[in-house]
């Protein structure tokens, strides 16, 4: 059951994907609303796929890199709900689908095998340190699309040459407003994630810090993060600079979230 | 009876020739009352705008038409034959037809796409709707053409771009900022295009105007004409840290403002993106003040270019509206057909042939004790009551009347002659 939903979801995904695409050469009401339901219908899959393996499991299912990326994928379709939900932006869906894909799609080739929960990493902070964290992660995956679409809009104008996306992509400000808001959304996330780590690091290890490759990864990624919060209220780092700064910043996330479990072994890897 | 189109637009007769022409004022009542009642002409709207004079009409001959309008057009404005019969055209039945819905789909506009003409059509409608000299020709022609030039609206993005400057100066400012209101706003020289572009910015809400102007009397003059501001220009430097968009026109023969003074500004204002407009020829900001981060500096060239790119995208829509157009002559001629007596007569005898056979079926199943004879008889005399109603409508039919689209519309209406596409697009 838990591996058919799995498939269904990355197939509707797969889809919103596609269309996306498709919206993004030749766009009219239909895709847009393509991406939308179709992103629904797998994040519905998605959902169940989850609770299964939570029911199966006993625990939040987040210990194998299979299972991480999986509810990694499912936070960021969760904020891009709420952000179109909110904001209604043109093109959200083509800035988003394709990166919700690829997860869902290196989920998908990771050993799937339900693991049994070793006995230090069974505590109630399992949920609360990954959930904030997957969470945060999350917020700063939709900011990398909302960076993206900044910096083509800005081409656009700065360029002068106003065809293609122009027309359909948000203005600059707005852009720049959901970037920075998605931003202030997880920089606090990230930091609690990196608290309560400390405290079931204590608790699990018997030290708050060991500077494991994960550890070390994430203070790179909270600084830069601090460092667009901190640039942007001070010298008016906004825009553009914000933009690329947000790319950069999930790059690290994604390198601390893959490389560091696969290329750097500690004792954070997923089981 | 033909519908025809008489008249001159942009592209047939110049400006000093279509004033001539135009109806202003009461001059439209007047004329278009005197049109009506020519010899052959039944129906009659009169069309003029600026860049349009157009006559709309049902006639019988349009030859005959065509050459007693022009005496009157010729007399009544007191132009000479000759540049008349230079700048007016003339349509007939289908090519009309195709005129009247293209100039409503503003494809015969001057800037295609324009959405005025939709209005003045309407309006023309009606000024001659209230003076009865419609009729049923043109009355739905005229609500065909609202409705086609609404599906080429809403089918195809034929009005989407801006092609004037100031507009195309909006439209970027709204892919700068998210919402023009609460934005302040500047003047740097008080010209006639800075006021014009600043006319439309305030129609978008923007919020306070500051005007830095060389003459300081003219530029009281002008913030006071938007509720604004008068600062010397020798000042505009710190002003500009609270503006969001700036035009500039100030005449000046070089650059007033450099890449150097613009970067100071924008620390200032905590880079919080500007929209800088340089209308002025030559150019009064050095173009590199662009290649700061958040700055979008546009001149009259680049504005110029984002009009044009815009026309040809609206050109390629128009063909597909023309597809549109073609379609929709296509089912208003096929209206017009069902206007033809022939058609009529068909139609009502089929018509009253279904009555009669539905209801013999009924009574014979009814009752299936009847004899043959019996049969006979009754069969026999529903058709002779059949053909007694009919006849008299149909030898109307026939006659050659005076009104007889009249006619065949009141007959179609009476017996319900008419298909669904009636109905739909009134």
């Amino acid at each position: 059951m838990g591996v058919l939903f799995f498939e269904l979801s990355l197939t509707f995904y797969f889809a919103a994907t596609i269309v996306s695409v498709i919206e993004l050469f030749r766009g009219s009401k239909a895709t847009s609303r393509f991406i939308l339901i179709f992103a629904v219908v797998g994040f519905v899959f998605h959902t169940a796929t989850i609770v299964l393996r939570y029911v199966v499991s006993g625990h939040l299912p987040i210990v194998s890199l299979h299972e991480a990326s999986s509810f990694y994928t499912w936070c960021i379709v969760l904020v891009f709900f709420f952000i179109e939900y909110r904001y209604r932006l043109d093109l959200l869906g083509p800035f988003t689908m394709p990166v919700v894909f690829i997860l869902m799609l290196s989920s998908s080739v990771f050993p799937r095998g339900i693991r049994v929960l070793p006995p230090v990493l069974q505590s109630s902070w399992l949920g609360v340190h990954t959930f904030l964290a997957f969470l945060g992660d999350a917020a700063f995956a939709m900011a990398f699309g909302i960076g993206i679409m900044y910096l083509i809009q800005e081409h656009h104008l700065k360029s002068k040459r106003l065809g293609g996306l122009f027309q359909r992509l948000p203005s600059l400000q707005l852009l720049d407003e959901i970037n920075y808001r998605l931003i202030t959304l997880g920089f606090p996330l990230l930091t609690l994630a990196i608290i309560t780590g400390a405290f079931w690091a204590e608790s699990a290890w018997g030290s708050y810090w060991r500077w494991d490759p994960k550890e070390v990864w994430s203070l790179i990624t909270w600084f830069i993060y601090a460092l667009v919060l901190h640039a942007r209220l001070t010298a008016g780092w906004r825009g553009r600079k914000a933009a690329v700064l947000s790319i950069l910043g999930f790059l690290c996330v994604i390198f601390t979230f893959f490389g560091v479990n696969l290329l750097l072994k500690g004792l954070h890897a997923f089981v | 009876m033909k519908i025809i189109v008489i008249g001159l637009n942009h592209k047939t007769a110049d400006v000093d020739v279509r004033e001539k022409l135009a109806f202003n004022g009461p001059k439209l009542e007047e004329g278009l009352l005197r049109l009506s009642e020519l010899q052959g002409v039944e129906e009659a709207i009169v069309l003029s705008t600026c860049n349009r004079v157009e006559l709309y009409a049902c006639v019988k001959d349009p030859e005959e038409a065509y050459g007693a309008i022009r005496a009157f057009l010729s007399e009544y404005h007191g132009l000479d034959g000759p540049s008349l019969d230079r700048s007016l055209y003339l349509h007939v039945d289908r090519e009309a037809v195709r005129h009247v819905f293209r100039v409503g789909a503003s494809l015969d506009s001057m800037v295609v796409g324009e959405p005025q003409i939709l209005g003045q059509l309407k309006d023309a409608f009606e000024f001659a709707l209230e003076r009865k000299t419609t009729g049923m020709l043109l009355n739905k022609l005229m609500k065909k053409t609202i409705s086609v030039a609404k599906r080429v609206r809403t089918e195809t993005k034929i009005a989407e771009n801006a092609v004037s400057i100031s507009f195309a100066a909006c439209e970027l400012a709204r892919k700068i900022f998210a919402d023009l209101s609460g934005k302040a706003f500047m003047l740097l020289g008080a010209g006639e295009m800075a006021e014009l572009a600043a006319k439309h910015m305030m129609n978008f809400g923007v919020k306070s105007v500051t005007v830095a102007n060389r003459t300081y009397e003219r530029g009281c003059e002008l913030a006071s004409e938007f509720d604004g501001r008068a600062i010397p220009f020798e000042e505009f430097l710190k002003e500009m840290v609270f503006a969001d968009i700036v035009i500039c026109s100030t005449g000046a023969p070089a650059y007033v403002l450099h890449r150097e003074e613009m970067q100071r500004v924008m620390k200032e204002r905590k880079q919080k993106p500007v929209f800088i407009i340089d209308i002025s020829v030559p150019r009064n900001i050095d173009p590199e003040v662009n290649e700061l981060d958040n700055v979008y500096l546009y001149d009259v060239d680049d504005l110029q270019g984002v009009v044009e790119s815009n026309i040809q995208e609206r050109h390629k829509e128009a063909a597909k509206a023309e597809d549109i157009v073609e379609e929709e002559i296509e089912s208003f001629e096929k209206w017009l057909f069902s206007l033809n007596s022939v058609p009529t007569i068909v139609a009502l005898r089929s018509k009253a042939e279904t009555i009669r056979r539905e209801e013999l079926e009924r009574l014979m199943n009814k009752c299936p004790e009847l004899g043959e004879k019996q049969r006979k008889a009754i069969e026999y005399m529903a058709a002779a009551i059949m053909n007694k109603l009919i006849h008299p409508p149909t030898v109307a039919l026939k006659e050659d009347v005076e009104d007889k689209d009249a006619l065949i519309a009141t007959i179609r209406k009476l017996y319900a002659l008419n298909g669904d596409d009636e109905e739909n697009d009134g």
